[in-house]
């Protein structure tokens, strides 16, 4: 086991129930939950790795596979929506290739849709990479993957 | 106290305690429901047991209501069964399959409940969940479209069987019950027992050949014939409709009202049976070498008899072998001739072959297969308690608060009593591990002492001395009930706990930690199993063990005791029959001359006082051919005698070898006569479990071909040898003579045991049994401490060989694998044998997962794929035995006997490994 796995671990001895917190911490590190780190949180705890799977794929925050090297988030929460988020989607979805949710082969791209980022202001909003880019346009949002891809 | 309440206008008094649900069932009131399944906790989730409850608002669950006094229950108004309906509608939307293709169909919780709410049409619309049925599993397929997550395999994994492999995933519209990542079973923890494909409502988890189970003709309540727990299973047979179809064995279920099981079952008692039943390599017919025909009846005559495949051996008919056999074994004195018989075989059987060897062979060189597992078990606690059997009993076991299991990984060997272990550390229990490796039940343990193999005295005398040091011993059960104190006092005293850790390697505070717990948290059970007795100290093993009971009062009272638990189905009552060259039935010396006189009256003949030759005698005997025939029923020891070499060349030496067996097993083939023996489906008797707990056999199918049981066999070899007391019509009528001749058996009979099965010792007609030994005073009466001191295993690693060889047991197969390798699943599981090895060593020899090595001893070698652990501690690596390709036992060594009990050394082994 790795030793920073080890320090998390240790840090909830003694107290399986903080099974989330020790998730994101790993998932903060790593950006997801590889296989091994169940099976080491399943040794450590004693708890078996369908259970760990079994809460951790409850939440959709958790992620099982290696995320892509960018991550584009398109919003559709309701202001985002009104104002042709979906559109943004769309194209976005047609410039990569994947649909919502999927990974390009190169893993390069990751495209997904949130429900509100709380910046209705700036609707419709795009957010790449943890960088907010307000008041899109599909135009605008292939500008901004083009300039990725370079 | 009871309480008085109203179901449906009818009053019922009941004990407190149960829910709505369970007092109507008890009532044969019917609720529906389909997530509630006996012996799991209240889940609520199909909310389709919803009933009125007057004075409680809407409708509660009566899964999850408990009874209160005065309450009035309606379970089937007609606002209930609307709400009823439209749940279940719900429910079908996720259930998108038509019934008449399904292979549930008929036998379908769910259909039975549709029939009830008389569902006409469906007015919500399907969901397709499309997901993929994993085929690739062994045994059962796992179609989660007709999954209706009612969470029954999800429970009874968790909370029955402490296991966890399956848990909900994800949530919403895509939940459903899977492995972490969507792994395969066989890549996860799932250990097969079938608990969960026995209780799905539904046909999302069903076995793969569930279609030829369709209405069985009969079911047959029987004995599962694979280790020493004893469950009761249920045989579901297909009767003989055409020529086409024999009678089969379709399926095997466990019986819930099994009073060692209670309804669950290992993977090799659920999926292990029907293949090795009904295998094409069973012998149907009596088999003789070619050369033994033609010397017998000439050779110009035995050319018509028809070979049996492309073997030397011809097919005769049982007139023939039988005539054969007992013109040559007439021929023999009582001292050249050696009997093997089977802890597989009934009791009744056992006993008819020991009374065949001693009344018409005039031999007690007869012995089984006890000899290699728990021989230092019945010869060590006969001199300290008066009893080699388990004090206690299997149920108690999950009411102990401390137990301390040593040398057994019972999860294993025998997985319904791991399952009673897990449930005690469910109930607050304190579990000990004593192994050298690192066992599944490590898992659930408090503490786990990690020894060298073969150090077991010196860690056990330490416990004892940190026991007496700090006063932990019981004085007042010590004063009354025991002698020899002062010499084990003694004995103690030179004991350094550091010149201990030295010896074992187990850490100083772990063992004083251990000692407190054992001698503290009361009432502790000591569980031990081969760990123990295969070594060349085994008997002094057996002593400490013993010792440590007596010495806290840890005995004759319930949930504690000291309990060997038994490899075998029957090897306690192959033990108990006399199966051992030292002993009548029910452990009555041979060579005390009032017993023999008794034994002689009521035989009708005369009978030999000398103890005969044990089972690793016997081989070394023949070896230099003063044992000259030999009749082995139903044992393998080419693959389970040590130092196999050397076992199959004195088998080679004799000059008549019969071997009586299922199938054409590799000792089978060196026989000159192979008489088919039949399988324990197909015979009626008795087996008498690890806790002494005797129980019915029943017959479920016709013997196949022309195989018969064993007792038959032997009571019609002894018939053609001239000898009467063999007129046995039934197998019940075997018990009877036994219960006048055991006084350990004297209670019990055929129709005592159709109501209930019994423990020995029961000496009346009376006596309901005995669930605790030496409660009030011990079989011998005091208990008697013996003085032990640590001496090494014969054979120490060296420059030459450095690693220490131990042996263990496989889940997926068993013993020799004569007849888990004949069942398609368990290969697939475990297709092969695996040498494990700590990644330290392995790095050391350069190896990788999947390597193969040579592993060498002084007397052969072997050569096994490497898997690399860390549940195999440094320095240690570790073989089965279940392989005859992968032969383990050619490594060890016959010459390293315990000296008492003459149990061989198969747990320590010098060897050294070359990469090949």
């Amino acid at each position: 086991m790795e030793q920073w796995l080890l320090e998390i671990l240790n840090t909830h001895k003694n107290n399986p129930d903080a099974l989330i917190p020790i998730l994101q911490k790993i998932q903060n590190k790593l950006g997801y939950i590889p296989e091994k780190a169940v099976g080491h949180i399943s040794n450590f705890f004693k708890i078996s790795a369908s259970k760990i799977f079994g809460v951790a794929s409850f939440y959709s925050q958790f992620r099982f596979t290696k995320p892509p090297k960018h991550s584009i988030k398109v919003c559709l929460g309701t202001a985002c929506y009104v104002r042709a988020g979906a559109e943004i989607l769309d194209s976005l979805e047609k410039e990569l290739g994947i649909t919502c949710g999927g990974i390009t082969p190169d893993k390069k791209f990751g495209l997904e849709s949130v429900s509100c980022f709380g910046c209705c202001a700036l609707s419709p909003v795009v957010v790449i990479d943890n960088k907010v880019y307000s008041r899109m346009t599909p135009q605008k949002a292939k500008k901004e993957i083009k300039k990725l891809r370079k | 106290m009871k309480i008085k309440l109203t179901i449906d206008d009818k009053i019922v008094e009941i004990e407190r305690g149960l829910t709505v649900l369970e007092t109507a069932k008890r009532n044969n009131i019917y609720i529906p429901s389909l997530c509630y399944y006996p012996g799991l906790k209240p889940y609520g989730a199909c909310r389709l047991c919803i009933v009125e409850i007057d004075n409680m608002k809407g409708c509660p669950t009566a899964c999850t209501t408990y009874i209160e006094d005065g309450m009035v229950v309606r379970t089937n108004t007609e606002q209930l069964q609307n709400l009823r309906r439209q749940v279940f509608e719900l429910i079908l939307t996720e259930h998108n399959k038509t019934c008449t293709t399904c292979d549930k169909n008929l036998r379908c919780e769910l259909q039975q409940i549709a029939a009830y709410l008389g569902i006409e049409k469906l007015t919500l619309p399907f969901i397709d969940k499309n997901l993929t049925v994993y085929e690739e599993e062994p045994f059962f397929n796992r179609d989660y479209n007709l999954c209706i997550l009612c969470g029954r395999c999800v429970r009874v994994c968790e909370e029955l069987r402490k296991n966890a492999a399956v848990d909900f995933m994800f949530r919403g519209i895509k939940s459903v019950p899977g492995t972490s990542f969507n792994k395969k079973l066989q890549d996860s923890n799932c250990e097969f027992c079938g608990a969960c494909v026995d209780i799905c409502p539904t046909g999302a988890l069903l076995e793969k050949d569930f279609k030829e189970s369709f209405q069985p003709d009969k079911v047959i309540t029987t004995l599962c014939p694979y280790c020493g727990v004893g469950c009761s299973i249920k045989l579901e047979v297909r009767s003989p409709k055409s020529e086409v179809r024999d009678e089969k064995i379709v399926r095997v279920i466990p019986d819930i009202d099994g009073p060692t099981n209670y309804g669950q079952l290992c993977v090799k008692g659920r999926f292990g049976i029907k293949e090795f039943v009904h295998h094409s390599e069973r012998l149907t017919r009596p088999l003789v070498k070619k050369d033994v025909v033609a010397q017998f009846i000439g050779l110009d005559k035995s050319s018509d008899y028809k070979s049996f495949k492309n073997t030397d051996f011809v097919f005769v008919n049982w007139n023939e072998a039988l005539s054969l056999i007992a013109e040559k074994f007439s021929k023999y004195k009582g001292s050249d001739i050696a009997v093997m018989s089977s802890a597989k075989c009934t009791n009744e059987e056992n006993y008819v072959i020991q009374k065949f060897s001693r009344a018409v062979l005039k031999t007690n060189n007869i012995d089984h297969c006890a000899r290699l597992c728990h021989a230092p078990t019945v010869v060590g606690l006969a001199k300290t308690l008066g009893s080699g059997a388990m004090t206690n009993s299997i149920s108690e076991i999950a009411f102990a608060k401390t137990i301390l299991s040593i040398g057994s990984n019972s999860t294993s060997t025998h997985p319904v009593i791991g399952l009673k272990i897990k449930q005690a550390v469910d109930n607050g229990a304190k579990l000990i591990i004593i192994n050298p490796k690192k066992i599944e039940l490590c898992k659930f343990a408090y503490l786990s002492l990690h020894h060298k193999p073969g150090t077991d005295v010196a860690l056990l005398n330490s416990i004892a001395k940190v026991i007496v040091d700090e006063n932990l011993q019981d004085a007042e059960f010590i004063r009354e009930r025991c002698e020899n104190y002062e010499e084990y006092l003694k004995s103690l005293k030179e004991i350094n706990l550091d010149e201990t850790e030295k010896i074992t390697g187990v850490k100083k505070d772990l063992i004083i930690e251990a000692a407190r717990i054992y001698a503290t948290e009361k009432p502790a059970t000591i569980l031990y199993g081969m760990g123990i007795t295969q070594h060349s100290h085994g008997t002094d093993n057996v002593f400490a063990v013993s010792n440590m009971a007596i010495l806290t009062g840890n005995i004759g009272k319930p949930s504690t005791g000291i309990n060997p638990l038994r490899g075998q189905n029957n090897v306690q009552g192959a033990c108990d029959m006399g199966a051992l060259p030292n002993v009548f039935p029910g452990y009555q010396s041979v060579t005390d001359e009032i017993i023999k006189q008794k034994f002689e009256k009521f035989y009708n003949t005369e009978l030999n006082s000398n103890p005969g030759l044990t089972l690793t005698e016997m081989f070394k005997k023949a070896y230099i051919r003063e044992i000259k025939a030999m009749y082995i029923i139903g044992e393998n020891p080419i693959l389970s005698e040590p130092c196999s070499k050397h076992s199959e060349c004195s088998l080679t030496e004799l000059e008549f070898l019969v071997v009586q067996d299922m199938f054409l097993t590799e000792t089978a083939k060196l026989a000159d006569i192979v008489l088919p023996a039949c399988s324990f489906a197909e015979k009626d008797g008795t087996y008498t479990n690890t806790e002494r707990r005797v129980q019915l056999l029943n017959k479920a199918i016709k013997p196949l071909g022309e195989s018969k049981s064993d007792w038959q066999i032997v009571c019609e070899l002894a018939k053609k040898m001239n000898q009467p007391g063999f007129e046995f019509q039934t197998p019940s009528e075997i018990m009877d003579e036994i219960a006048q001749v055991a006084p350990i058996y004297a209670g019990i009979s055929y129709k005592r045991l159709k109501e209930k099965t019994l423990k020995w010792p029961c000496p009346d007609d009376n006596h309901p049994g005995t669930d605790i030994l030496h409660k009030d005073r011990f079989s011998r009466g005091k208990g008697k401490f013996v003085p032990v001191s640590y001496t090494p295993s014969v054979e120490q690693p060296d420059t030459e060989f450095p690693f220490i060889l131990t042996t263990e047991r496989l889940l997926y197969h068993y013993h020799t694998g004569t007849l888990t390798r004949k069942v398609e699943g368990l290969n697939k599981l475990k297709p092969e044998e695996l040498l494990e090895i700590n990644p330290l060593d392995a790095e050391k020899l350069n190896l990788i997962d999947g390597n193969f090595v040579k592993v060498v001893s002084r007397r052969g070698d072997v050569r096994v794929r490497v898997h690399i652990t860390e549940n195999t501690p440094e320095g240690t690596i570790s073989l089965s035995f279940h392989f005859a390709e992968t032969k383990t036992n050619v490594l060890f060594s016959n010459t390293a006997l315990d000296p008492v009990s003459k149990i061989p050394e198969l747990k320590v082994c010098a060897v050294r490994l070359e990469k090949t």
